[in-house]
């Protein structure tokens, strides 16, 4: 007895349709169907319902992915904060614009199973980061020479009096401000400069709930930030991932808040 | 890394296919990719070498595993309406049929038979994915054709399909 004549089994008949048999039991199994009818109408009606199957779902793979599920939004935000989603559904060309430039930091806040202060601000304050400071004709509300009336606004909206840090010694020029949600859910305040180059820094500061912590350091392939929590306000200073550059203009920043120079 | 994420993106448009067929309902199954896409993007540095597709696959499927065991825990919401009035026309009867007959299926049942029919996985992979030995594979795909031949031919014998 050869494989051709051993009898075909359930299993077997599954691996037919399944495009699982051995090639040697090919002939044995069709020679099988084609002598038991009722086997063979099994196997038809086995494939049948895979036809109905694969009729019902297969157009779904077809469909354009949604943009939630599109890896740079996921790599960017996780699903964690929720005005960077709001954020980047109005933005939606923008952030496929920075793609990519989360990537590694994303990845390891979103591992936190509670995000920290650190993971939630500093992802807000990088999103708003890369959102305006690809932004060429609006990238600030109030423009830097409005730097007065900028900072009472500010402080005004935020409920805590701000100071506006003045970069100019270290080459970096004043592009303006805006108010933003925060992640606690007041609003947060958030400056941009340009350097020489057009390179953009920004500070974004919020009510934070610790009142206060460390300098921290969080970088990415495109953007990194400094933060840290000082009286109950949290800073996140970014900037291009040149960590020697940033950690420059932290320190000017630092040292101006609250009257720390003085 | 850029090699390990173009595998994974293009592996969306199927795990979204396979997510549908299994929780039939697509806001459910979007939820599912969506987390076994930030679960592997986290999990990046973990993976080394292999089949992504694989590994996506297996992270959906326990993702799913663990959903239906928390739904369990509270009074099911049936999605399917059994008592509905049987539409006879059109493929979008036959469809109905079919994601009704699939939801009657046990879980593991289910999925190894998505995974070989709509996916088109080897047993081998299957077997991998679900952490069983292949004859385990093998059982649960002819247990869930049985079972849906019985479904319909029961339930709905009008709507079969003569080709």
């Amino acid at each position: 007895m050869n494989n051709h004549d051993s009898p075909v089994t359930v299993d077997e008949l599954h691996a037919y349709i399944d495009g699982e048999l051995p090639s040697d039991r090919q002939g044995a199994v069709s020679d099988w169907l084609a002598a038991h009818p009722q086997d063979a109408e099994l196997v038809a009606a086995w494939r049948s319902q895979a036809e109905a199957i694969r009729a019902r779902y297969s157009a779904v793979a077809d469909e354009p992915v949604p943009q939630r599920l599109q890896l740079e939004r996921l790599l960017q935000n996780g699903r964690r904060s929720r005005w960077t989603w709001r954020v980047a559904a109005a933005a939606a060309a923008i952030v496929a614009f920075v793609a990519g430039g989360g990537a590694g930091w994303v990845a390891r806040g979103a591992s936190a199973v509670a995000p920290t202060s650190f993971d939630v601000f500093t992802a807000d304050a990088l999103e708003a980061y890369k959102l305006y400071v690809v932004e060429v004709r609006h990238p600030v509300e109030v423009g830097g020479d409005e730097r007065a009336h900028m900072k009472q606004w500010l402080s005004k909206r935020v409920g805590y009096p701000l100071s506006v840090p003045e970069l100019q010694s270290i080459g970096l020029k004043l592009v303006g401000g805006r108010l933003l949600p925060g992640p606690t859910g007041e609003a947060a305040a958030f400056y941009m400069y340009e350097g020489p180059s057009g390179e953009r820094f920004t500070v974004y500061c919020a009510r934070s709930h610790s009142p206060q912590t460390a300098l921290r350091y969080r970088d990415g392939a495109h953007a990194a930030a400094f933060f840290w929590v000082e009286d109950n306000v949290a800073y996140v200073v970014s900037g291009p991932a040149d960590r020697d550059r940033l950690r420059k203009v932290t320190k000017a920043v630092w040292e101006q808040i609250d009257g720390r120079k003085s | 890394m850029a090699g390990f994420r173009q595998s994974v993106e293009a592996t969306i448009p199927a795990l979204r296919r396979y997510a549908r067929a299994l929780t039939r309902d697509s806001d459910t199954a979007d939820d599912l990719v969506q987390d076994t896409l930030v679960r592997a993007l986290r999990s990046e540095h973990l993976f080394h070498g292999g089949d992504v597709r694989s590994w996506l696959y297996t992270i959906l499927t326990n993702l799913n595993r663990n959903r239906l065991r928390s739904l369990a825990r509270r009074p099911l919401l049936s999605p399917i309406e059994d008592n509905d009035a049987p539409d006879m026309a059109g493929p979008e009867a036959g469809g109905r049929d079919i994601e009704r007959a699939l939801a009657t299926l046990v879980e593991d049942q289910r999925t190894a038979l998505l995974l070989v029919v709509l996916e088109g996985l080897s047993y081998r992979e299957v077997a991998e994915i679900q952490g069983v030995p292949i004859g385990t594979v093998m059982s649960r795909l002819a247990r869930a054709r049985v079972q849906i031949k019985a479904y319909l031919d029961g339930e709905r014998p009008t709507l079969r399909r003569v080709k």
